[in-house]
């Protein structure tokens, strides 16, 4: 039978076949598995129905510990059902997999396996999460491919209805979940072939109904718990040959035959690798490339893990095995060895304790890791490993691919070694984020895959920031399957979308001999060659390769397509490759263009087929000179200012080069130090704000606004002004506060990210010429130079003393020094702002816990951090948990600083004679309430240190080591709303319930941003989000309100851009406030689909329609027999439409289906009604009796 | 008493009809409509720009941001439907034309030739009785002379031959020769001419620095920029002549018709007192034109107009002269001088 062949990736090629078979659907977003869940949801919300001809229910939960519990109770009910997760999601089901397995329930979890955090946390591909719950019961089975996922997906659901066990089927993450690949589609017959309706029906009869009561869950004794657990076993033994059964089935099918343990490599092979998932393929393509060199070797992949077929496995080695490497892809510390190896070894010794090991010897077993956290495993490695096969006293429990100067477990490689074939097309697409390059390339990709015989296969890499990114994309396109589950290292055609690359990424370094470049610059084929640094110019002339240019940024322009070259250096790409004839390749992309836009409008379509129609024309070709005549030079990563750690390990992951980064590089345990965003200067900014004071009114709104503290105020005594830069700008400080003082507002010009959202706020317009304001926005590259200069001279103007500000004001709190800088939030982040406030209020003396989310990425994601340290080295201390526990985790900081700081007072009043009685009394009973308190106290905390190091006591150690506890700690508890409303609510709750005093900041931007914009409990009614794909039926939580009720919770709700001084005069109460106080932020976000440059406009149109009432609830208030509730923000005056429709999340649901829009856009305009309604009432009662009378 | 009257070939019980305007987007308000009487309705304007303009932004903040970071490829759900075409307008307008039983007229305002015919073109299948082209387009251009504007607008009209729907042109007054222009309108196959359009006009915040723009509704003296021209045009061009801006009241739409206009449009007046003014406009003009022994409307038609008053002159410069003769200065200015 003749199957589609189509080209997609493993999530989807996972959810395909789940959908498929399922009834009920569980979810609840993490990465790499999102997709998965969303993939369900959409077809769902389309009425695309499973093979029972019915709409499978898609539910979100709040967690997937909600999901798994959800699975469970719709297994125990009898429908088919099915989730998707990764690594902490999988550890939050555990308890449930448990059970689930426990009670014989078929259904089939499919995991995207990835990374557990423990040092750090990672998105990316591992074992470590399917093998941390191998314990649970349920059935392991993994998927090494796309194509695989997709089978394997059947054959596990086949299983799990025939044998009762559940099944985790797993691929590896980002590897195998991401890679694009053209693969053959499973058609309905197949689905139906393999599921057999019997097994079904006796699926359900095995449910609870009232019908036919049951009970199940009881609790056991001593007496009987055992038996009962052993009750399993005929299943566990059964279930490998149920599955190989459903494999056999599967490959009269399709004729793909898979095996328990499949065995690839020569028949007589002497050396053999044990592993699963993608590395597996890599092992098997480099075992058949030596075995054409006479080498005797072989690969067994190991596709069930669980129950592990020990018979099965004996039989898959060849006989003539004399040494085996077992590859695990996690990590188990302090272990006999991994878990794939530890079963390796189990199962030859008992064959051989049994006397029926069917091998000639017992074989040299060795185990290695390999390829945690995505680390890149290639042929080259593999060979390595056969290569110490070979040798009479192998290195045991080695790692490979990374280099271990700290216990040398690691196994040298020759990173030479290649085996690709010639007759592949390796392509390296270097492109930004935003200018459509991977798109683009997916684009090619389905061209390819679906108009020609070939191959095709995609694989993305992308950096961690969330604006400038920089994506590199790997293509391979062959007339062979392609079984090449590793990046592009040797490439024939590589592409560079942005010229400002060239003198930041080595680019050309894996380009082979006659290779193409095709470099996207605003130089033509005559200038270009000047303008490429000397080491690219070496590079073209040595490895001979063809060179041509396009200025897509002008073809870009001309045709309306603004920053986005994606068709264009699409159409460059299919012109220059010849993979397609080019009229055929212009047709295709033509065609592709308007499957993929044509939906989104006639105009966006015309716009697309002219820029493919205008880029021949402007693509030439560049003769490449003989000789390298260049003076560029690669500029340095980091200022040679930079501290050593700097310069030696976070300079090199800047570049690009963190996998030559030997262990002995990183910290043993995960810390790293703070201040580092500073050095890295990314430069990705077309446009910086200029400041003209002339016109400035020194209101200080553009720092704080400022998501990225690139622009900056300070006031200072002119006579500091000595030998400033030429076109440093001061001027005579206007406020009364500072009188025959300086005012300086100066740009980090090399940090900034052009989001202009500072420009926007800026009140004050040009008398003469209204367009201009107090700042303006100006080409970046001729400013450069002279603003680093400035820069870097205005960091050295002294910051001013804390005590003399007026922090209660948004001018005031703006001259206080922001220890949140430069951080990679996107352009324009509505977050970031707040917390930057946090670090100048109170970051001297915060202590944060942020939960996993968009502000743990931004806040700590690798290589920098953008929390920042003073002069004094104070800053805030920042770490991430989970992304469940976060007000658990910050109770905790402030349970372990309370309990010391008590101590500390307990042995000053125990040393008090000895230290001076002035000293210590001063220090207890010192208020602490105000900033010069807090430089007393320090002050006194100092001289105290003094003293006890002269002291010989034990106790005196003991207070010396915790006195800094002596100066008031601010402990905040910071995440979104995924965390705050849905995934961490009840530690939320409790936590707020302890009533200790934490400051818990919600960033809330009413979707999960950090996912990608799923629905949270936060979202809005009437909003389009990804699991809320028709507009949220319901109302968004009120969170503050819930915490009001508890009557002891300082809540706040402010949005900056509607009122800056409420925004301030909220984080100082809740700081003050000696007990649990919440601040509920709103945070403009891109998943709202508006001009992030304007986001402070939204922020007060929220505001002004009512959505988002401004208050603050004091507890405070009431022991004064004040009201505690004070409506900060003025009665409705917006319509909901006009807020709602200048962003996309609401608009695009009037454009999907108006008329739901309509109803619903009416009910949340009722919603406000009502709430606004409501809380005038609660800010209107009565508290002066308090209830008294 | 006989009000009916013909307008673009389409027989009408009165010269009521209420012009486009938001009102037309419920059809409860278009039922109500028609219900107090209106002999016609047209439609609010579908704005070719728009559709490009929103279809543009859905697709920019669509795609912003989206396969940069690995975690969160996209940020929003991949819909089946973004409608970005004119099927909303289209589906309306079906809606609209089911509704009543009253002639219904679309309203399209292009920005290209090939959108003037491409939306035309789906206007007329959903099965509206006429199309009126808002030619909304304020010349700012330096470079392009009077001319050039003009032929665009022929241009458009003589695209859109091929309907078999009467088509009305609505324009601006800020023609140089305007009988001139008229007329090649007229010529260029147009069966209606709908005088004047109103511009939005702009206005200057004083505190904010902005430019607001401002929606002002017409007020009565308005009308006697259009009561001028349909004079002048009344017996001059083929087409039918429609007034539109200023009528509040009956008189004014008797003026109007006096002047020779085939129907009088209404838009602020129901706007500022709601629809049910037609009715309380058709009693009164019934009431007049019986008080006044008028046999039916069609006897007053162009009664007044430059072709039939006694001094033609009196629509024309001399006009002004008067006019200017006979002001009084006020004693301020007086002052001044």
């Amino acid at each position: 039978m003749k199957r589609p062949m189509v080209t997609i990736d493993g999530n989807e090629a996972a959810a395909y076949v789940a959908h498929k078979i399922s009834e009920v659907i569980a979810i609840y977003p993490i990465t790499p598995s999102s997709a998965m869940g969303e993939w369900s949801d959409e077809w769902s919300s389309r009425g695309q129905k499973n093979i029972w001809g019915s709409v499978p229910s898609v539910m979100e939960m709040q967690s997937e510990g909600g999901a798994a519990g959800a699975v469970h109770g719709a297994l125990q009910t009898g429908a088919l059902t099915t989730t998707f997760t990764s690594s902490q999601g999988l550890l939050l089901m555990v308890p449930n997999m448990f059970k689930i397995a426990g009670e014989l329930t078929p259904t089939v979890f499919h995991i995207a396996a990835r990374s557990i955090a423990t040092h750090a946390l990672s998105i990316f591909g591992d074992h470590s999460d399917v093998m941390a719950v191998r314990a649970t019961g349920f059935a392991q089975l993994c998927a090494f491919s796309v194509q695989e996922t997709m089978d394997m997906a059947l054959i596990a659901h086949a299983a799990t209805l025939e044998g009762r066990v559940p099944v985790m089927h797993f691929f590896d993450g980002f590897r195998t979940s991401h890679e694009v690949m053209k693969v053959e589609q499973l058609t309905e017959d197949d689905l139906r072939a393999m599921i057999t309706d019997e097994l079904v029906r006796q699926f359900r009869s095995r449910s609870l109904s009232p019908e036919n009561p049951v009970l199940r869950g009881s609790a056991q004794n001593p007496d009987v718990f055992f038996q009962a657990r052993e009750t399993v076993n005929p299943f566990y033994q059964n279930f490998p040959t149920i599955v190989q059964k459903a494999m056999d089935k599967f490959a009269q099918l399709t004729g793909r035959h898979y095996h328990l343990f499949d065995y690839c490599g020569a028949q007589d092979a002497e050396r053999v690798i044990v592993m699963m998932g993608s590395g597996a393929l890599t092992a098997q393509e480099t075992a058949e490339f030596l075995i054409k060199n006479g080498e005797k070797v072989g690969v067994v992949k190991v596709h069930l893990y669980r129950p592990f077929a020990k018979e099965a496995f004996l039989n898959a080695l060849p006989k003539t095995v004399k040494s085996i490497a077992v590859l695990d892809r996690t990590k188990e510390p302090g272990s006999s060895g991994e878990p794939l190896y530890q079963d390796v070894m189990t199962t030859l010794s008992e064959a051989m304790n049994d006397n029926v090991l069917p091998l000639m010897h017992f074989p040299k077993v060795i185990g290695g890791r390999y390829g945690l956290s995505s680390k890149e495993f290639t042929p080259a490695m593999v060979k390595a490993v056969f290569d110490e096969l070979k040798q009479s006293k192998p290195k045991n429990h080695f790692t490979v691919g990374i280099h271990d100067d700290v216990t040398l477990s690691s196994l040298d490689y020759d990173p030479a070694f290649s085996i690709e074939p010639d007759d592949v097309v390796r392509s390296l697409f270097y492109g930004l984020g935003a200018d459509g390059t991977v798109g683009a390339n997916k684009n090619s990709i389905k061209i390819i895959g679906e108009d020609t015989d070939n191959y095709a296969q995609g694989y993305f890499v992308y950096d961690s920031k969330k604006s400038g990114s920089i994506t590199i994309s790997h293509l391979r396109f062959g007339p062979r399957e392609i079984n090449a589950p590793y990046l592009v290292d040797s490439a024939n055609f590589i592409a560079c979308h942005q010229f400002s690359f060239l003198e930041k990424y080595d680019m050309l370094k894996p380009a082979v001999e006659g290779a193409t470049f095709l470099l996207n610059s605003p130089y033509g084929a005559n200038e270009v060659w000047d303008q490429l640094p000397k080491r690219m110019q070496r590079q073209m002339i040595d490895k001979k390769l063809k060179f041509y240019v396009i200025d897509g940024y002008r073809v870009a322009k001309e045709t309306g397509m603004g920053g986005r070259f994606n068709t264009i250096m699409q159409t460059c790409f299919f012109a220059i490759s010849g993979i397609l004839p080019r009229d055929k390749a212009i047709e295709a992309i033509k065609h592709s263009i308007e499957k993929t836009y044509g939906k989104k409008g006639e105009e966006i379509v015309r716009m697309n087929f002219n820029a493919v129609d205008q880029t021949l024309a402007n693509l030439y070709q560049v003769e490449v000179p003989n000789a390298v005549s260049s003076k560029i030079e690669l500029a340095e990563t980091v200022s040679s200012k930079a501290p050593e750690f700097v310069k030696n390990v976070t300079a090199k992951i800047i570049a690009g080069d963190g996998d030559e980064l030997p262990v002995s590089a990183m910290p043993v345990d995960g810390t790293f130090p703070t201040d580092t965003a500073r050095w890295e200067k990314r430069n990705i900014a077309l446009e910086i704000p200029v400041w003209d004071p002339n016109v400035c009114i020194q209101c200080n709104k553009c720092a704080l606004v400022c998501p990225h503290a690139t622009i900056r105020v300070k006031v200072f005594d002119g006579a500091i002004l000595k030998n400033q830069p030429e076109t440093f700008k001061a001027v005579p400080y206007k406020g009364k506060e500072f009188p025959n003082m300086m005012y300086a507002i100066q740009v980090a010009p090399e940090d900034c990210t052009g989001c202009g959202i500072c420009v926007d706020v800026c009140p004050a317009k040009n008398k003469s010429e209204t367009r201009l304001k107090a700042i303006n926005m100006m080409p970046q590259v001729p400013l450069r130079d002279q603003e680093r200069i400035n820069w870097d001279y205005f960091l050295d103007i002294p910051e001013i003393d804390r005590r003399q500000v007026a922090m209660n004001t948004v001018k005031g709190s703006q001259f206080l020094q922001p220890l949140f800088e430069f951080s990679g939030a996107c352009s324009g982040c509505g977050e970031t702002p707040y917390l930057k406030l946090v670090s100048q209020l109170f970051g001297d003396r915060a202590v944060i816990a942020n939960a996993t989310g968009c502000s743990s990425i931004y806040g700590g994601n690798l290589p920098t951090t953008p929390w920042a340290k003073n002069k004094d080295g104070r800053g805030p201390a920042w770490a991430n948990s989970l992304f469940e526990d976060n007000a658990e985790f910050g109770l905790g900081f402030r349970l372990s600083i309370d309990k010391q700081t008590a101590y500390a007072r307990e042995l000053l009043m125990k040393l008090a004679s000895q230290v001076g009685g002035q000293l210590a009394e001063a220090i207890l009973n010192a208020p602490q309430k105000t900033e010069s308190d807090i430089v007393d106290q320090r002050e006194r905390v100092a001289e105290l240190k003094k003293k006890l190091a002269a002291m010989r006591q034990p106790e005196a150690e003991s207070l010396s080591a915790i006195a800094d506890m002596l100066v008031r700690k601010s402990v905040w508890i910071i995440g979104g709303d995924g965390w705050a409303y849905d995934i961490g609510y009840g530690g939320l709750d409790h936590v707020l319930a302890s009533g200790r005093n934490v400051n818990i900041l919600v960033l809330d931007t009413e979707v999960y941003s950090n996912t990608g914009g799923q629905a949270s409990k936060s979202t809005n009614r009437a909003a389009v989000a990804k699991f809320a794909a028709s507009g949220k039926r319901v109302s968004k939580k009120d969170l503050g309100l819930m915490a009001m009720s508890a009557g002891h919770v300082y809540v706040a709700q402010v949005a900056m851009g509607s009122s800056d001084q409420q925004t301030v005069k909220a984080f100082l109460e809740a700081e003050a406030y000696d007990g649990p106080s919440l601040i509920i932020a709103y945070s403009h976000c891109i998943a709202h689909g508006i001009n992030m440059g304007q986001g402070m406009r939204q922020q007060k149109a929220a505001v002004d329609c009512g959505h988002w009432p401004l208050y603050r609830y004091n507890p405070d208030l009431v022991l004064e027999g004040k009201n505690p509730m004070v409506l900060d923000s003025k009665a409705p005056s917006l319509g909901f439409k006009d807020y709602a429709y200048a962003e996309t999340r609401y608009k695009m649901l009037t454009k999907s289906d108006p008329d739901v829009a309509m109803q619903l856009a009416e009910l949340a305009q009722d919603d406000i009604k009502k709430r606004w309604h409501f809380y005038e009432q609660l800010a209107t009662l009565d508290f002066h009796t308090n209830g008294k009378n | 008493m006989d009000l009916s009257t013909t307008y673009m070939g389409m027989k009408l019980k009165n010269p009521i009809v209420p012009s486009a305007s938001p009102l037309s987007k419920d059809i409860g308000n278009i039922k109500r409509m028609e219900d107090a009487g209106a002999a016609a309705v047209v439609m609010y304007s579908l704005f070719e720009e728009q559709i490009v303009h929103e279809s543009m932004e859905m697709f920019y903040h669509t795609m912003h941001g989206t396969e940069s970071f690995p975690e969160a490829l996209s940020y929003f759900p991949e819909l089946d439907n973004y409608n970005h075409g004119p099927e909303e307008y289209l589906e309306h307008l079906r809606k609209a034309r089911e509704a009543v039983d009253i002639p219904v007229i679309a309203s399209l305002n292009g920005s290209s030739l090939g959108g003037w015919l491409k939306y035309a073109k789906k206007i007329e299948q959903t099965g509206v009785d006429g199309l009126e082209l808002n030619m909304y387009y304020v010349a700012a251009d330096p470079d392009k002379s009077a001319e050039e504007l003009e032929n665009q607008y022929v241009a458009v009209v003589k695209s859109l031959q091929d309907l078999n729907i009467p088509l009305a042109v609505k324009l601006s007054p800020f023609f140089t020769s305007f009988a001139h222009f008229a007329r090649r309108l007229d010529d260029a196959g147009a069966d209606g001419l709908v005088l004047f359009n109103r511009f939005y006009q702009p206005d200057i915040n004083l505190e904010t620095l902005e430019v607001t723009p401002n929606v002002v509704l017409s007020s009565p003296s308005e009308m006697r920029l259009p009561l001028r021209w349909i004079a002048i045009l009344h017996g001059h061009v083929k087409t039918s002549l429609a007034a539109t801006g200023g009528i509040h009241t009956a008189e004014d739409a008797l003026k109007m018709i006096m002047a020779g206009a085939d129907v009088t449009m209404l838009c602020s007046v129901l706007l500022k007192y709601g629809i049910d003014q037609i009715a309380e406009i058709l009693k009164r003009l019934e009431w007049w034109l019986s008080e006044h022994e008028y046999e039916s409307l069609q006897q007053m038609r162009g009664s007044m107009s430059q072709k039939s008053y006694e001094n033609p002159a009196a629509f024309e410069r001399a006009n002004y002269m008067k006019a200017l003769a006979g002001y009084v200065l006020t004693e301020d200015l007086k002052y001044h001088n």
